[in-house]
């Protein structure tokens, strides 16, 4: 049970990797980006690591993706933004990554419905263990991945930061980006 | 995990990882490129975690957490440097960008 489980996700997440290198628009490939994260989370729960399945999903397929299609959002602005958004929203588009998300979905609601899986299976490395791992023996670790995070904040404001106007008005160039 | 043999396991995440480096290789926009970066990233969290479940250690696990860190840190800076590379040249084409000069 666990296997096919196993397997069928594991498919997914190769099919919409192998999607996501293949396709045009870079909305589309963050589609099944989605859908691949999705799919691995999937796998992640099936070899026994719950709390690394809901790190994946929240901030794998939550947060970076979204940072992703803030970006695109960002760099896409212009009056054909409609015209581009209708004919991107044909059916041709959103079925695929649909039809790889509603096998999923069939997938959680068997492992939801069946509680006999949990149990006999699988050898479940809980968080509680992780944590300890983590805030123990990795303690050091943990700093430097803070500081990480510091420096690509401090990166990331730093280049996204607008330029101050230091030109007397008369004087002012025109600016080549709106 | 007794029934899936580790090897299976490491096949997929090389796969992945191989899907990962072509993408890096065949496309040339910025935006796709950051994302197979990413699939590669992630491909190699999987063995990771793959590893630490067939000995039973949390060690994969806390790995795969510092990869999200470096990750979530790469994107960050990596996108501010695509909004930075759009409004200066308007493009996102990398060999358009080849000519950089220091």
């Amino acid at each position: 049970m666990l296997n096919v489980l196993f397997y069928t996700a594991a498919t997914i997440g190769v099919i919409a990797t192998f999607m996501v290198i293949t396709r045009y628009h870079a909305v589309h490939a963050l589609l099944y980006f989605v859908v691949s994260l999705l799919s691995i989370a999937v796998v992640f729960y099936v070899i026994g690591a719950p709390f690394i399945a809901a790190l994946e999903v929240i901030i794998y397929a939550g947060a970076i993706m979204t940072l992703f299609i803030f970006v695109i959002m960002m760099l896409n602005l212009g009056a054909a933004t409609i015209d581009q958004e209708r004919t991107w929203l044909t059916p041709k588009i959103w079925v695929g990554p649909s039809v790889l998300t509603l096998i999923l979905l069939i997938q959680f609601l068997l492992v939801m419905f069946n509680t006999g899986l949990q149990g006999n299976e699988m050898m479940v490395i809980e968080p509680k263990e992780v944590g300890v791992s983590l805030f123990t023996q990795y303690l050091l670790a943990v700093e430097l991945a803070g500081m990480l995070l510091l420096a690509g904040i401090v990166g990331a404001y730093h280049l996204g930061k607008r330029k101050k106007k230091i030109l007397h008005r008369y004087l002012e160039t025109k600016e080549d980006h709106g | 995990m007794d029934n899936i043999p580790m090897e299976t396991g490491f096949i997929i995440a090389g796969i992945l990882f191989t899907l990962g480096l072509t993408g890096v290789m065949i496309r040339r926009n910025v935006i796709f490129m950051l994302m197979s970066i990413e699939i590669m990233l992630n491909a190699a969290g999987l063995a990771f975690v793959f590893a630490g479940s067939f000995w039973q250690q949390a060690d994969g696990q806390v790995m795969f957490i510092f990869i999200l860190a470096v990750a979530a840190a790469e994107v960050s800076v990596g996108l501010a440097l695509i909004i930075l590379i759009y409004q200066k040249f308007k493009t996102l084409d990398v060999d358009k960008l080849s000519k950089m000069k220091g």
